[in-house]
């Protein structure tokens, strides 16, 4: 049984959605009819356009309401998520001290022109994210945070010298793509090193999905909202497993 | 009377006090030595521009030659100096010849000491009359004008292409802002040369070269004489290039420049003593050239976190003032900067924002203060973003804050869209109009929780200024007082670039800045 949404304003099925774009017209009824048309192109019903904001030089900003017409279908989607199991501080530090025996060491750098540590600076700082703490709170962590704007040669070299189990690498304000041939160029890196298979790979950003990282070569991916404990048990479930092996 | 913070004005002499003196234990080894970048500065002051073989800037090609020939801790003035009254070329001609290795600097017979000095006083007073000539320029045109009320709104173009950034600079002016910032392409503050032309590529912002700064300005002040208002250009002088960025601004009349002394240390591990030696040339040209400049103390609050990390800010602007004061700058240029960065879900966050807002006005009631918006907090969610924006529109001009970067909705997603920067504006608008005469009507509780929280960060910044100057800057910066961040004085880019004077230095911006060797 396939199980159809559409987007909800204040009735089941109602198809509510909001736009705001600009379009390079001049303010007016023209203006106006060319952003409804848009909207129908867009396969959108009834666009309302609620306001019409003139942005000087022959621009014009809209925002519009209208109703999206075809539904998506929950069962045929499948997001492959990283499996981390809900452990908390404590239970980690004891386990890395119980099965591990020594401190993880964990690299972090927010790569190539990204001056943007917000995301690094969540998971790895003492004072972590929304009460979670970050990595460097945790007495089974060891953490080198090399902060922003970092060649994929000085971070693999870090990770060299300090025999990093996994390396974290963040990529928040990117332009055309760019953090894509970071990320592989990484990888590619790591490689020529001989290093790619005894270092976990992570990225994290808000353009990051475990799909895309795994596609380019990393081990996970975490996307925005992401806890430090969240990335905390993933290193250390995939360090046992790999003990185990 | 205006809404301001009941402060024991001992505590804060004693704070600017002690500021003075971590400054002073380092003034003297600043004034000591010279780096490859001051050099550079003071051949692109004598009018060097351009080019030389692979590219690489006359300027550097220059001070290259006389590093390599162990002259340099005599200063660029001496030879160029000696080398134009020897041949009787100009700067740029004697560049020319350096850079096609048809002269040795050093191989040159030598004038009197004292005939060289006066040479080289002259080529650097023709440089110094541009400066002050341009500083007139800014005035009458300031003057025609009338100057516009604060906050100012300062907004950012980033295109990456000159041409591009003066399409969306006119644009960004004629939707409101009174400043112009063109943001430089990412990481020119590891470069150790100042890119030559006009240039359309770059990444995330646009190269500083004299070309670009030029046709920025040409193209503001046309929209200046179009709006019948002033706009003001800003671009960054921080970076292994300090010195010379800051005197290319100062001689293609840009009023506003991004100068911290601490900055490139902390963020771009530029080492320790060439910043430092750096900053001090750097902000005697801008104060010269009447250049506002803004420091980087936002920056602390986008690693630690604003309620806890108050008091390096506040600690790290009244350094910043002392540094600003020995290169002879006066309180009206020193635009120290500060951030909206207290995380939301903080209950009476607003008041703290005030506090430490209200705390910067009355600690440096002449400086004019730089305040940023939020952006560490900032998450995508542009509803959420916007209303931010707001309370910090709100706290800019109910605190009397001089240079308002404007917040945008979408920052953390990507650089403004022409609808982005409109909606913010017409934010900023809002609520500066809104609340103009909110400082006027308003007074803060005696003894309460924003009156408390300001003196609970004086009284942090104290104790943090005490150990600083118990353990020198250096040490301090080696030890990570400033955002965490531990940077050790011989670590770090550039450090090669750093010498120490000899005896018979010779470079004449010093006096003709500092002593007052020409007008006033």
């Amino acid at each position: 049984m396939s199980r159809v949404v559409l987007p909800y304003g204040d009735t089941t099925g109602d198809g509510a959605v909001q736009l705001s774009f600009t379009l390079p017209v001049p303010i007016g009824g023209a203006a106006r009819e060319a952003a409804r048309q848009l909207c129908l192109k867009m396969n959108l019903e009834n666009p309302q356009v609620v306001a019409m904001r003139d942005l000087g030089g022959g621009y014009t900003f809209f925002i519009v309401y209208a109703r999206a017409t075809r539904g998506v279908d929950l069962d045929a989607i499948h997001v492959p998520e990283v499996s981390a199991p809900a452990w908390s501080m404590q239970e980690i530090d004891r386990m890395v001290a119980e099965k591990i025996g020594r401190p993880v060491r964990v690299v972090g750098a927010c790569t190539g022109t990204d001056a943007h540590t917000v995301g690094l600076d969540a998971i790895l700082n003492m004072k972590g994210y929304r009460g979670d703490y970050g990595l460097e709170r945790y007495q089974g962590f060891r953490v080198w945070n090399l902060g922003s704007q970092v060649p994929n040669e000085a971070l693999v070299a870090k990770a060299q010298e300090v025999e990093a189990d996994a390396v974290l690498v963040s990529q928040v304000v990117t332009q055309k793509n760019v953090h894509l041939s970071n990320m592989t160029g990484l990888v590619d890196l790591l490689e020529a090193e001989g290093m790619r298979d005894r270092v976990l790979l992570i990225a994290g950003g808000p353009r990051i999905t475990h799909e895309l990282a795994v596609e380019l070569g990393f081990d996970a991916g975490f996307g925005p909202g992401t806890l430090p404990s969240q990335v905390a048990a993933f290193i250390v479930q995939s360090l046992l497993e790999r003990q185990e092996r | 009377m205006s809404l301001t913070l009941n402060i024991d004005p001992a505590r804060v002499a004693r704070a600017r006090e002690l500021a003075g003196r971590i400054v002073d234990q380092v003034q003297p080894f600043i004034e000591r030595h010279t780096t490859t970048a001051i050099e550079r500065a003071v051949v692109r002051l004598f009018g060097v521009e351009g080019k030389g073989p692979d590219e690489v800037p006359l300027a550097n090609l220059v001070v290259e030659a006389l590093q390599d020939g162990g002259g340099l801790a005599r200063g660029a003035a001496f030879w160029m100096a000696n080398a134009c009254a020897q041949t009787g070329r100009t700067p740029q001609q004697v560049a020319e010849a350096v850079a096609a290795g048809d002269l040795d600097l050093m191989r040159l017979p030598l004038l009197p000491e004292a005939e060289i000095r006066a040479g080289a006083e002259r080529l650097a007073r023709g440089a110094v009359d541009r400066i002050r000539e341009n500083r007139r320029t800014r005035d009458a045109l300031i003057n025609r004008y009338g100057e516009r009320p604060a906050p100012w709104l300062y907004l950012i173009v980033a295109t990456g292409n000159i041409y591009e950034d003066v399409v969306q600079a006119q644009n960004a002016a004629r939707q409101g802002a009174d400043v112009i910032a063109v943001i430089r392409s990412t990481a020119q503050s590891l470069l150790d040369y100042v890119p030559e032309g006009a240039t359309t590529e770059g990444f995330a912002g646009t190269y500083a070269t004299q070309e670009n700064f030029r046709i920025m300005r040409r193209a503001l002040d046309e929209v200046s004489e179009e709006l019948g208002r002033y706009v003001r250009l800003t671009n960054y002088a921080s970076g292994l290039c300090m010195p010379e960025i800051a005197a290319l601004g100062a001689l293609e009349r840009l009023d506003m420049m991004l100068s911290d002394s601490m900055y490139g240390i902390l963020f771009r591990d530029i080492n320790p003593q060439r910043t430092l030696i750096d900053q001090h040339f750097a902000r005697m040209i801008q104060a010269e050239a009447g250049i506002i400049i803004n420091t980087g103390e936002d920056n602390y609050l986008t690693t630690a976190d604003a309620y806890e990390a108050a008091h390096t800010v506040l600690a790290s602007q009244f350094i910043n003032e002392q540094f600003a004061h020995r290169s002879g700058m006066p309180d009206g240029q020193i635009g120290l900067g500060h951030a909206f960065e207290m995380d939301p879900s903080l209950e009476d966050g607003l008041l703290y924002e005030m506090a430490d807002a209200l705390l910067s006005r009355v600690c440096f009631p002449n400086a004019p203060l730089k305040y940023m918006p939020p952006t560490r907090h900032m998450t995508g969610d542009i509803f959420f973003g916007h209303v931010m924006n707001a309370l910090f529109n709100l706290t800019s001009v109910a605190t009397g804050q001089q240079i308002h970067l404007v917040g945008i909705l979408t920052e953390a997603i990507h650089t403004p869209y022409l609808h982005d920067r409109f909606l913010a504006i017409e934010n900023a608008r809002y609520l500066f109009n809104n609340a103009r005469h909110f400082r006027e009507e308003f007074q803060i509780v005696p003894g309460g929780r924003i009156e408390r929280r300001a003196n609970e960060v004086l009284a942090r910044t104290l104790g943090l200024l005490e150990e600083i100057a118990a353990r020198g800057l250096f040490q301090a910066i080696a030890d990570g007082v400033f955002a965490g961040i531990r940077r050790p004085a011989d670590g770090g880019k550039g450090l090669d670039g750093v010498l120490e004077k000899d005896a018979g230095y010779l470079n004449p911006f010093y006096d003709l800045c500092l002593k007052g060797g020409g007008e006033a």
